[in-house]
């Protein structure tokens, strides 16, 4: 009788998983969750909790035991009330049983459109610096990454014209990110509308994730879906966790036309089944009553900004004033370090930690993100001891 | 001036140049705007809140619950005025529903406070009646919550 003989088994990591490198975000991170005292501007979310009324609809959603799955596209009376939400915002109509579909966050919604839209070796544009999801979804996809520097002389806003010298027979699908996660960059209608036109004339689909829109210091954030034509040819993608603080729940929402919204909804109900039921109770009573909440925190996010933006040119490193989100992109090349160095030494020698640029994308390079969404007396400690580094370096 | 008004109710000790800072405007025009506030009485006065279990205080605080009679050229003002300056009275509000003013005082002991309203204030020409309820625990105060907020749990970094 023969042996079976033991041999280690093969590789099982598909090759496209495999080809996907290690978030330089997790890496830093290792280093910083093994240090103590550390005031952290590394944080990509809110610092406020999640108000309390909106909290005690989850709670009260337990105790009255709804714990089952909702329909696989979310509450109807949250589509509805969503549906209203973004129509007053946004001014695009999206029709609630059809047209809109609620997500476990943000994230899942963007893997969800480009697996339902790309095909194998459909190139996708998206500027850089970015969200770190960006390239890596669109490979899981099986689509081909095709990214756009976005220029700090240019205030980080994307240009019709760089679009126009990356399109190539296989472009299909646009994704914009506005106000821009780390740049804090905003476009207005006169910077979207070139991009609508282009987007039109070559027949490109825009996925929109405006999940920072609230969080627009401007006053005006428009949306590319609400200009002529754009409806048709765009996946509106929001949800809660920034301008409601609600990260933890993971709760989102798609909101595009019935042919797209079907074919999201095709995956969403395999992969997911529905988003978590008290996330969504929670999630309605943000939409219907969380506005104000809304209104204090960007307040608050503003006036951070506004003296970071005063502290870090008062130690010799002016930088772009972000219109939005809630990140200053810091130039720090004159220092003499690279973004990583930095990063590494301010918080080793100061105990302050910062996210190196280039975690965002290559185009991140000599750049490093600070989140203001901090507590303010942190901040301030923060400023002390970056000043003092940065003084250090430049002697 | 609104946000400024803000940030002082937040932090009274907040400098003139951070506030200039968060508010984006020079500095020159914030303690202007300060000291204007502060002549005009916007600004009554800055305070710290305490807590008085912490700092070992045996201090016995009540609320009360007192009806008058309205007077003719004046209505209820003279009298709350009257009851508002003993300095037993910490606060005094008009109100609406079952009684007139709602009246909280300070004292060292039980029997202080017990003799300041029998002796004082229910013996005010115009005073009705008075309805005394002692304070067992403070929970909140003036929008801090005296157990302190919950730690910040968040990764240290995140996308």
């Amino acid at each position: 009788m023969k042996t079976k003989t033991m041999t280690a088994p093969r590789n099982f990591v598909a090759d496209h998983v495999q080809a996907i490198p290690r978030s330089g975000i997790r890496d830093f991170f290792e280093i910083v969750q093994s240090m103590s005292d550390v005031i952290s501007l590394g944080i990509g979310e809110p610092d406020f909790v999640t108000p309390w009324h909106i909290r005690e609809a989850a709670i009260f959603s337990l105790e009255r035991g709804r714990t089952g799955y909702t329909s696989n596209l979310g509450l109807p009376r949250l589509r509805r009330s969503i549906s209203r939400y973004v129509k007053k915002h946004y001014h695009v109509h999206y029709e609630p049983m059809t047209e809109v579909l609620v997500t476990v966050g943000v994230s899942e919604a963007m893997d969800m459109c480009l697996r339902a839209v790309l095909n194998p070796g459909d190139e996708v544009i998206f500027h850089e610096p970015c969200y770190v999801s960006y390239s890596p979804s669109i490979a899981l996809a099986h689509g081909k990454a095709v990214s756009i520097t976005t220029k700090v002389e240019h205030q980080f806003k994307l240009r019709a014209e760089d679009i126009r010298a990356v399109l190539t027979p296989r472009s299909k699908v646009l994704i914009l990110n506005f106000p821009t996660n780390p740049t804090g960059a905003v476009m207005t209608r006169e910077d979207l509308e070139p991009i609508a036109a282009l987007v039109k004339e070559h027949d490109l689909l825009v996925i929109t994730d405006e999940i920072y829109s609230e969080l627009n210091y401007t006053g005006h954030h428009v949306s590319i879906a609400s200009l002529p034509g754009m409806r048709e040819r765009t996946i509106f993608l929001h949800g809660f966790s920034k301008a409601f603080a609600m990260t933890g729940f993971r709760i989102g929402y798609a909101c595009a036309p019935v042919a797209l919204t079907e074919a999201m909804m095709r995956i969403h109900q395999y992969a997911i089944m529905c988003a978590t039921t008290m996330s969504q109770e929670a999630a309605y009573e943000a939409m219907e009553r969380g506005e104000h909440d809304m209104v204090e925190m960007r307040e608050q996010y503003c006036m951070r900004r506004n003296f970071l933006v005063a502290s870090f040119k008062d130690m010799g490193l002016p930088c772009f004033e972000p219109q939005g989100a809630f990140y200053l992109f810091v130039p720090i090349a004159s220092t003499g370090l690279n973004c990583r160095e930095f990063a590494v030494r301010l918080l080793e020698e100061e105990k302050v930690a910062v996210v190196p640029g280039n975690a965002f994308g290559p185009s991140g390079e000599g750049f490093v993100r600070c989140s203001y969404a901090t507590a303010f007396e942190q901040l301030e400690i923060a400023v002390e001891r970056i000043a003092r580094f940065v003084k250090k370096l430049k002697a | 001036m609104e946000p400024l008004l803000k940030l002082l109710e937040e932090n009274a000790l907040t400098s003139p140049e951070i506030l200039a800072k968060r508010l984006n405007r020079p500095v020159d025009q914030i303690i202007k705007e300060i000291k204007r506030l502060e002549d005009e009485k916007v600004i009554l006065a800055y305070k710290a809140i305490v807590d008085d279990e912490k700092a070992n205080r045996q201090t016995v605080s009540a609320v009360i619950e007192v009806r008058i009679t309205p007077e003719r050229d004046g209505g209820f003002n003279r009298l709350a005025a009257r009851i508002s300056k003993y300095p037993e009275v910490t606060s005094c509000f008009l109100m609406s529903g079952g009684y007139d003013l709602l009246v909280f005082v300070e004292g060292q002991s039980l029997k202080q406070v017990a003799t300041f309203v029998s002796e004082k204030l229910s013996t005010i020409h115009g005073v009705l009646s008075t309805a005394t309820h002692f304070m067992l625990k403070t929970y909140k105060e003036q929008n801090v919550l005296l157990a302190g907020e919950d730690h910040d749990e968040r990764l240290k970094v995140s996308p």
